[in-house]
């Protein structure tokens, strides 16, 4: 009886589990993308999110004035818009929308889609959380705080129905670039009104069977925690160029899970393949193994409210001490070492201004009357995530051994860990900072007094001053000149201590054609293939 | 009886609406809020939002709102999902849950309760040390270690099953979750069972029909099985409750969309409709199962029948 039994098991196994064909296997088949999206979005709404996570999935939905290039982060081929101009100073911008450009309904795509777009992203009422990535365009700002009421005063009109003029309250030359963020995307009026008032938030607009856009693709089912299908749209305007029959979203939020089933044939693509497995992969399967910078920096955030982290000299003592390449080499691989906040990007190539001096650390704090750390208090390093505590571990060991200091972890939860930056609970903290866009203000605009994301309580006039001047400036090689300086200053002053430009480590399967290197990491999905190697 | 019934379910209200009230106030004692976000919005804007979702009202205020709502059958939005009805949100994870934990469940009794009682029948024999060695490992092997072993191992190696994801229509999915959850509570039964069922044979009636020359393996079955099953039955009633309520690690490891996840991640992003929601789910499974496990073990144990 118990032999029969044995048996059943394996055959049970073969008759139900068996996996003849991967998911990859089948996938190819069918020309459908599978991609390791880390988590849910919290939206399907442009302008009720503000992530990267719900930016590849909206981004595969709807379109911008410009498209994604498949190759360069400069390029910018022609999206909903086939061709646009700006005056000589980049205040002035008028796009040329496509006449042929159709929402997934059948639709018409006019100019009165973005006017719309920018009206309720903006309108005081429907909060979005995002907003201020419109605040370039003329008036945005004095409308989303109801300082004005009159949307016609915001610098956005429509001469014609394919016609779209945008009028910044400064010189914004990185203009195209943003428009591929998709607070800049339209949104369907039409289906928008039809599902509730403009600035309503919980319509089902969104939900699969009502979403229509724009983008190479449809929305077609959301399993919550489990995938999000999207299908070929065939009224884009680029469809036939479109080589896949659809792209399948999976939230694995488990990057060890991600990436056993990436490497059970479960996924094309990962989010992101855990540090601590690079090597492994390196060895066993480089072939699947990608590294690409990535427009975000680790750094750590000093609370410079506290009475001895005030002093400048503490906080670039801190600095120097830390030995960034043994950090990247051995537990942040796949990172690059950095002086600065932003990393470079186009023609901006920041100065790096902090590195590792041990001896220059310890002159500094004893200069600040710290000599081999005597009499320094014992500081908390705060933490989200175990990820981030080996890095937290390193830096006590490197603080400790150059310095003479000792800090301790304080790891808490997401919730409280973000709250204790923003109410200025904390002594020193990891963080990080992902750009929305190519041009150093990405990086910069947010340590401004007041900021809601400075969180150090630092602030510098003169600093302000130059941001300020820069963003009124028409010439692009003086405008980055200074921010340049702006940032030499910044870092100086040592409210941040830089680590590291995040590089991204994933895995991606080589039958994935169309996928190259980018900063901004947006693959435009309508350019890519599949061609599995017999 | 239905007395006990009646009193039962007025206890168990009591006791639900304690645990929303507290849940409740809890969570507002937690540092942050749903609106709190990695990129801050400018302050005009979270005034908005915190206006918007009633947020500045006074909490004493948002208890009544929200309770009265949610005895209307609506517990509201979700936060973390932006205009997700945390009913929807239920609606789609506990089926999952539910069905793995029942699947679990069953390979954890076939497992576990025939071990015992096989292990009982030959006790301190090679058998009886050889079950209960395996079912101290599988107590003590937490699932977040079995878990990646066996996804590795059957998944990513062997690739004869799938390593992640769940699909409600194809048992190929099903086996490796399903068995790593069933796995800790098999063993456990085993040693539940194994000790009823020895407490049983110890009894003289069990004596009297050996010496009339009943058949061992009868004697298990018909006279000592339902008996020896007591202690496996009070247990089963609220791990099946947990069981079926998700499961964080099982979950994440294979990437199964059930009601664990929601739980955690909406205690991370104070994400109160779903918390509350899930929680409440949570309570009334557990009183469920617990009122069911008793009315079994009145019908399974003849004293409890007098007494009630």
């Amino acid at each position: 009886m118990i032999r029969h039994a044995l048996f059943l098991i394996p055959a049970l196994l073969c008759l139900t589990g068996c996996q003849r064909e991967t998911q990859v296997d089948k996938a190819n088949r069918e020309k459908i993308l599978l991609v390791g999206n880390s988590a849910d979005p919290k939206s399907l709404d442009p302008h009720l999110v503000t992530g990267v996570i719900e930016h590849n999935v909206i981004r595969a939905l709807l379109e911008g004035l410009v498209a994604d290039d498949a190759k360069s982060d400069t390029e910018y081929p022609p999206g909903a818009a086939t061709s646009w101009e700006h005056n000589e100073n980049y205040t002035e911008w008028t796009f040329h929308l496509r006449p042929d450009g159709k929402w997934s309904d059948g639709a018409p795509l006019t100019s009165a889609d973005f006017i719309f777009a920018y009206n309720r992203l903006l309108h005081p009422d429907l909060a979005g959380p995002y907003a201020e990535m419109l605040y370039f365009i003329k008036n945005a700002e004095a409308f989303n705080k109801g300082e004005i009421t009159d949307f016609s005063q915001v610098g956005v009109s429509a001469p014609d129905d394919y016609t779209l003029k945008v009028t910044m309250r400064e010189p914004v030359p990185f203009l195209l670039g943003m428009t591929r963020h998709y607070t800049w995307f339209p949104v369907p009026r039409h289906v928008i009104l039809k599902h509730g008032k403009m600035t309503d938030r919980f319509t089902p607009w969104c939900d699969p069977g009502n979403f229509v856009g724009n983008g190479a693709f449809i929305l077609k089912e959301w399993a919550i925690n489990d995938h999000i299908e999207t299908v070929k749209n065939p009224l884009f305007w680029d469809a036939d160029h479109v080589k896949l029959n659809g792209v399948r979203f999976i939230p694995v939020e488990n990057f060890f899970t991600e990436t056993r089933g990436f490497l059970a044939g479960q996924l094309h693509t990962t989010y992101q393949l855990p540090p601590l497995l690079v090597d492994k992969v390196k060895s066993e399967h480089p072939e699947f193994l990608r590294q690409e910078p990535y427009v975000a920096t680790d750094f750590v955030r000093i609370n410079t409210t506290r009475k001895e982290l005030s002093d400048r000299r503490v906080r670039m003592a801190l600095s120097k001490a830390i030995d960034r390449k043994q950090l990247c080499d051995h537990l942040l691989q796949g990172n690059i070492p950095c002086g600065t906040i932003s990393p470079p990007m186009g023609d901006y190539n920041p100065d790096q201004i902090v590195s590792f001096d041990p001896e220059g650390a310890k002159a500094l704090l004893a200069e600040a009357g710290y000599p081999e750390g005597r009499g320094f208090p014992r500081f908390k390093v705060l933490i989200s995530s175990s990820g981030t505590r080996s890095t937290v571990e390193a830096l006590q060991a490197m603080w400790k051994q150059t310095l003479g200091v000792l800090v301790d972890v304080q790891p808490k939860d997401w919730g409280a860990y973000i709250t204790a930056q923003q109410t200025l609970d904390y002594d020193i903290a990891i963080g990080a900072w992902t750009g929305d866009y190519l041009d150093p203000s990405t990086f910069l605009l947010m340590w401004t007094k007041g900021n809601g994301n400075n969180n150090t309580g630092w602030s510098n006039e003169e600093y302000e001053r130059l941001l300020s001047e820069a963003a009124q400036q028409g010439d692009p090689t003086q405008r980055l000149a200074l921010f340049k300086k702006a940032e030499r200053l910044f870092i100086e002053d040592q409210p941040i201590l830089p680590i590291s430009y995040r590089g991204r480590n994933y895995l991606l399967r080589p039958e994935v054609k169309g996928w190259h290197p980018l900063l901004l990491d947006n693959h435009p999905w309508h350019t890519i293939s599949l061609e599995p190697s017999n | 009886m239905f007395k006990v019934i009646f009193s039962r379910l007025l206890q168990s209200l009591v006791v639900l609406w304690l645990l929303y009230t507290i849940t409740f106030f809890m969570l507002r004692m937690l540092p942050g809020s749903p609106l709190t976000r990695e990129k801050a919005m400018p302050e005009h804007i979270a005034k908005k939002m915190t206006n918007y979702y009633g947020l500045d009202k006074p909490v004493s205020e948002q208890y009544v709102i929200q309770l009265g709502n949610f005895l209307k059958g609506d517990p509201g939005y979700s936060f973390r999902l932006e205009g997700k009805p945390v009913n929807d949100i239920i609606s789609q994870a506990f089926p999952v849950s539910l069905q793995m934990g029942v699947i679990a469940m069953a390979i954890a009794i076939s497992i576990g309760i025939p071990a015992g009682c096989i292990a009982a029948a030959r006790k301190n024999g090679l058998i009886d040390n050889g079950a209960m060695a395996v079912a101290m490992l599988g107590i003590c092997l937490p699932s977040f270690v079995s878990g990646p072993i066996l996804a590795e191992w059957l998944g990513r190696d062997k690739q004869l099953l799938p390593a992640h994801g769940w699909d409600s229509l194809a048992p190929s999915t099903w086996l490796l979750p399903a068995f790593t959850l069933g796995l800790a509570y098999a063993a456990y039964l085993s040693r539940l069972s194994r000790a009823g069922m020895l407490d049983m044979l110890s009894q003289d009636f069990v004596r009297t029909a050996r010496a009339k020359g009943v058949p061992g393996w009868k004697i298990i079955i018909r006279h000592c099985l339902r008996g020896g099953l007591i202690p496996s039955v009070a247990y089963i009633g609220p791990a099946f409750a947990g069981i079926i309520s998700g499961s964080l690690v099982i979950e994440t490891v294979f990437q199964v969309p059930g009601l664990g996840r929601h739980f955690i991640k909406s205690i991370e992003t104070r994400d109160y409709p779903v918390l509350l929601g899930v929680t409440m789910l949570y309570g009334a499974l557990v009183i469920l199962a617990n009122f069911l496990t008793d009315v079994v073990s009145i019908w399974m144990n003849p004293r409890l029948k007098a007494k009630s």
